[in-house]
């Protein structure tokens, strides 16, 4: 399996990722080495092997609905690149 | 000249009515508060934070589901639905996608019997909410309040069954009034707790084969809905019919302009790459828990419409106006409980004319009224068994909101105790006759409506409690003496 550099840039622009050209050929060839990896796993036989989205068999434990206010909102404000009073602040977004 | 018809299915989000978010023991009350005051490290995507699902979320999600028909799937499965914006902390959104909770369900309109189809329901977090300026105030860049980030939403995914505007409006008005009779939704749609997009083609009347759909954003109230699919369908058939092609894209609904534009298409189609969310399990459906939604399950809407135009003799019309609203339904049965058999309707009346007009005076809810079911019940009995009069019933009503009495005791107290005793109502028809010998005359004469003017005179007389009942009986009586 080739990963051919027009992936490359795709999966970096959906990722928004600014990859140089030589990047672009070093990570292609990566990733075509992990695809050819995993494509091993396709010789083994799972036709009786029930399909899963989940590998440690646990399910859903739902918690009650207790509201549990977080104490220290300041520090999830701080914690951003920028703030404005309340508010995060992020570059301008025009829809 | 070809015919065209529309096809429109509708993907609706309600926000689910819990205490906390989805994944996090942040209040969903945030809405109109101070903003970011219902964040923790969870909904900002703090890293090394997990989510952890709701259990009333999933609750409210079954019961809606059931509601609507649906069937539970045995194991749903939450995935990542992967984008950048500023109101998405985490980059991507815990959604359902190949695996939701529930498919295959269906919706019966008020209107006509027409049955909708339902795709699908699925759970996923709600973003946040971005700001550009603050009133007049210019930013040199956007705000972001996360308090909506991560409350539960369900979308509801419409078959394309839908053919007008107006069986829009009825679908999404019998969905909004489902979600509230099972308490699965608020659905106020002025706090965005309830919003719809809607998929719009056109065909040639009675083709196969599904036009090429636009998705229509920005659509917040039933009337907005109504008018841009109506306007949308034009516009296609406008298109098709000048020989040109219906794009697949995203269209604004303006409704200043009552028009539809496109958004700037973005270079690359979505690709939202959504994979199983690894920090979260599968969702089994609990056996139990399902059987106790079941069993739990209220009557809806439509079969409680059936039920009392059936048992309780209730036009469609008051039917549907008392069903609208689980609350006042339920005060409704009790008040009818209360009130002897026969005056179901006097009970509807009262409802529909005194108490919803002051409920929306005052924006109350029904559960709120300062009027118990059972004294609306006897208001009814007394105004049934002739004790008062319609007006007298008014007048006892508005002294019951003001001061929560029995009407059995406000109606000695204010002595509007209607007359029935015949010796009075006979002095005061006796009067009456002698003051207008031309109605009597014209009355005796064979013109019955003279009888009005006459009948108006004992009212007078009475100081409006003569029973008129009696009182027209009494008047045919003495003229023809």
């Amino acid at each position: 399996m080739s990963v051919t550099e027009a992936d490359v840039r795709r999966i970096a622009k959906l990722a928004r990722l600014r990859l140089s050209d030589d990047e672009v050929s070093r990570y292609g060839g990566q990733l075509s080495k992990i695809l050819e990896a995993m494509a091993e796993l396709g010789a083994l036989d799972t036709s009786g092997v029930p399909a899963t989205s989940s590998v440690t068999g646990a399910v859903n434990e739902p918690r009650a609905d207790e509201p549990r206010p977080f104490p220290d909102r300041e520090r999830l404000l701080d914690n951003a690149p920028e703030r404005e009073g309340p508010y995060f602040k992020v570059r301008k977004v025009l829809e | 000249m070809t015919k065209y018809e529309m096809v429109v299915g509708l993907e609706v989000h309600c926000q689910l009515a819990t205490r906390t978010k989805l994944f996090c023991g942040c209040g969903t009350d945030g809405y109109g508060e101070t903003p970011n005051s219902r964040i923790c490290p969870v909904c900002t995507a703090q890293p090394g934070s997990l989510p952890v699902l709701n259990a009333k979320a999933v609750e409210l999600a079954f019961r809606a589901a059931l509601a609507l028909e649906c069937r539970l799937n045995p194991v749903s499965v939450f995935a990542r639905k992967n984008y950048f914006y500023p109101d998405l902390p985490k980059a991507y959104q815990i959604s359902q996608y190949d695996k939701p909770f529930s498919e295959h369900g269906r919706l019966r309109l008020s209107e006509g019997g027409k049955t909708v189809g339902i795709t699908r329901i699925h759970l996923e977090e709600d973003a946040g909410k971005l700001l550009h300026d603050l009133g007049a105030l210019k930013i040199d860049g956007s705000l972001v309040d996360l308090n909506r980030a991560g409350v539960p939403l369900i979308e509801i995914v419409s078959e394309p069954d839908i053919r007008t505007g107006d069986e829009a409006h009825a679908y999404l008005a019998a969905l909004k009034e489902v979600l509230q009779y099972v308490g699965a939704s608020r659905c106020d749609m002025e706090k965005g707790e309830m919003r719809c997009d809607a998929n719009v083609s056109v065909r040639p009347e009675g083709a196969q084969r599904f036009g090429t759909r636009a998705e229509i954003k920005n659509l917040n109230s039933f009337k907005n809905v109504k008018d841009a699919i109506d306007h949308e369908f034009h516009r296609q058939v406008a298109v098709v019919e000048s020989g040109g092609r219906v794009v697949q894209e995203t269209r604004l609904w303006d409704a200043a302009k009552g028009e539809t534009r496109s958004m700037r298409s973005k270079e690359d189609a979505h690709d939202y790459r959504y994979f199983p969310d690894p920090d979260l399990p599968p969702l089994v459906a609990d056996e139990s828990l399902v059987a106790r939604l079941k069993a739990e399950m209220p009557e809806l809407p439509a079969a409680r419409r059936a039920r009392l135009t059936a048992q309780l003799g209730l036009t469609a019309y008051d039917a549907e106006v008392l069903t609208g609203d689980r609350a006042l339904a339920d005060f409704f049965e009790t008040a009818a409980a209360a009130a002897p058999k026969g005056a179901a309707k006097t009970v509807a009346n009262l409802l529909s004319t005194e108490m919803l007009a002051r409920l929306n005076a005052e924006s109350l809810p029904p559960s709120q009224a300062p009027i118990a079911p059972e004294h609306l019940g006897r208001l009814a009995g007394l105004v049934v068994a002739g004790t008062l009069s319609s007006k007298g019933a008014k007048d006892v009503f508005a002294r019951m909101w003001q001061t929560r009495k029995d009407p059995v005791e406000l109606v000695s107290e204010l002595g509007l105790a209607q007359v029935s005793d015949d010796g009075a109502l006979r002095e005061w028809v006796r009067q009456a006759v002698a003051s207008n010998p031309k109605a009597a005359a014209d009355l005796k004469g064979g013109k019955d409506a003279a009888i009005g003017s006459l009948v108006g005179a004992v009212m007078k007389l009475s100081g409006g409690k003569a029973n008129p009942a009696a009182v027209r009986g009494l008047i045919k009586e003495a003229v023809q003496s």
